[in-house]
């Protein structure tokens, strides 16, 4: 019961509280990049959610199975991007042979995943934040990745409407999507403090 | 003869297009999350922007260096293996001689192995350019960065403490917006920048 509490409790806040997106500023391009259309964002926010849950637990794994036991902390960095960029992989395949039409559209971006930040940035604050339970790093990673669709998603949907506004000429484009997401920001920040 | 007069010119326009025509924050955005995460003071700013000029410049050399062995599918891998070593090699840096700023930047200086801005000039740059463009291209974008990182810096910090480089600057009866330091801050405080940026530079091109 107490370890189904504390899962929780961190499930919750690594979706709404400590969003990666709102609160630490990670993978932002393809929040700006992916965002203009509500399908090709989610199904973004679907593969980088499988991406971040797999290499999560796998660099939890290596971190504290082989590189903790040897002492080779320092190569920390190389480990954690070699395995994410062998995860992004295995989802371009994946795509690439059963959803061909969504492989086209996203085009750049999916290779791009393995530079999302995002997923580098949740693999560093697992470590970060002494996470030693391999139950508990899995359900972070997950949360990271609903957090990271729930928020490319909203991005997505006000961007449609925000087709139909009247932008000023010089605002148009990019920034008019920063100040929006800047907004956003600060109605996720009501739930600042509500756990943690 | 010739190819020393046209050298001159053609390094001198690359170096200059990091700085402002092809500036990778306000021109290419690229690197947004560094952008975003560390402009809460200029110090720290600062510190990220040599950092990644140092990344930057020798991730160049190393893949200008070997361009011609690279194979087309391992590419990306080859490049933030790459990075992965320099950045390394820059957090252990700033972790044995600016203990404060390394404890202050957090993850953000292993951060940079996934910046944009670093894969992009390796894959756009070095990985067809010979040594000496290479590098003059680093330096350009990475003082580019630089540069655009610490102008968000300091209007964050200004209307936020009042204060640059931690010096005060603001009369007394101001009173400090904290919003700004806050992420609400950086995204609005970037996406208004953008927009004057536009805004200069659409008569001319």
């Amino acid at each position: 019961m107490d370890t189904l509490n504390i899962l929780l409790v961190g499930f919750i806040s690594i979706v709404i509280v400590n969003n990666l997106v709102f609160t630490k500023f990670l993978g932002i391009c393809p929040y700006l990049g992916v965002s203009g259309r509500i399908d090709m964002a989610f199904g973004m926010g679907m593969a980088v959610t499988f991406v971040v849950t797999l290499s999560g637990t796998l660099t939890w794994l290596i971190d504290h199975l082989i590189l903790m036991k040897m002492g080779l902390e320092v190569t920390r960095y190389v480990c954690f991007i070699l395995v994410i960029a062998g995860a992004v992989q295995l989802v371009e395949m994946y795509i690439r042979k059963f959803f061909p039409s969504l492989y086209e559209s996203f085009g750049i971006f999916l290779p791009l995943i393995t530079t999302n930040c995002a997923i580098l940035g949740l693999c560093l604050f697992i470590n970060l934040w002494g996470i030693d339970n391999l139950l508990e790093a899995v359900v972070l990673s997950f949360g990271a990745g609903i957090g990271f669709t729930m928020a490319i998603c909203i991005m997505a949907g006000i961007r449609e409407n925000l087709n139909m506004a009247d932008v000023p000429e010089s605002l148009k484009g990019a920034p008019i999507t920063l100040i929006t997401a800047g907004l956003l920001t600060l109605a996720f920040m009501g739930f600042a403090g509500m756990i943690r | 003869m010739t190819t020393k007069t046209t050298e001159g010119p053609i390094l001198g326009q690359t170096f200059i297009a990091g700085l402002w025509r092809e500036n990778p924050v306000f021109r290419l955005l690229l690197g947004m999350c560094p952008t975003l995460a560390v402009t809460a003071a200029v110090k720290p700013a600062l510190t990220m922007g040599l950092s990644v000029i140092f990344v930057l410049v020798c991730s160049n050399i190393v893949v200008s260096l070997m361009r011609n062995l690279l194979k087309p599918h391992l590419r990306i891998l080859m490049f933030t293996l790459t990075i992965s070593t320099f950045v390394t090699i820059a957090d252990l840096f700033l972790r044995a001689f600016q203990p404060v700023m390394s404890e202050r930047l957090g993850p953000y200086v292993p951060l940079i192995i996934v910046n944009c801005i670093i894969i992009c000039r390796a894959e756009a740059c070095a990985s067809k350019n010979g040594l000496v463009v290479s590098i003059v291209d680093a330096v350009g974008m990475g003082i580019g960065f630089t540069l655009a990182l610490c102008v968000l810096a300091g209007v964050r910090e200004l209307l936020s403490t009042g204060m640059i480089f931690e010096a005060k600057v603001m009369p007394a009866w101001f009173v400090p917006w904290a919003a700004m330091s806050m992420p609400v801050g950086a995204f609005i405080t970037l996406g208004l920048l953008l927009g004057l940026v536009n805004k200069l530079t659409k008569g001319k091109s």
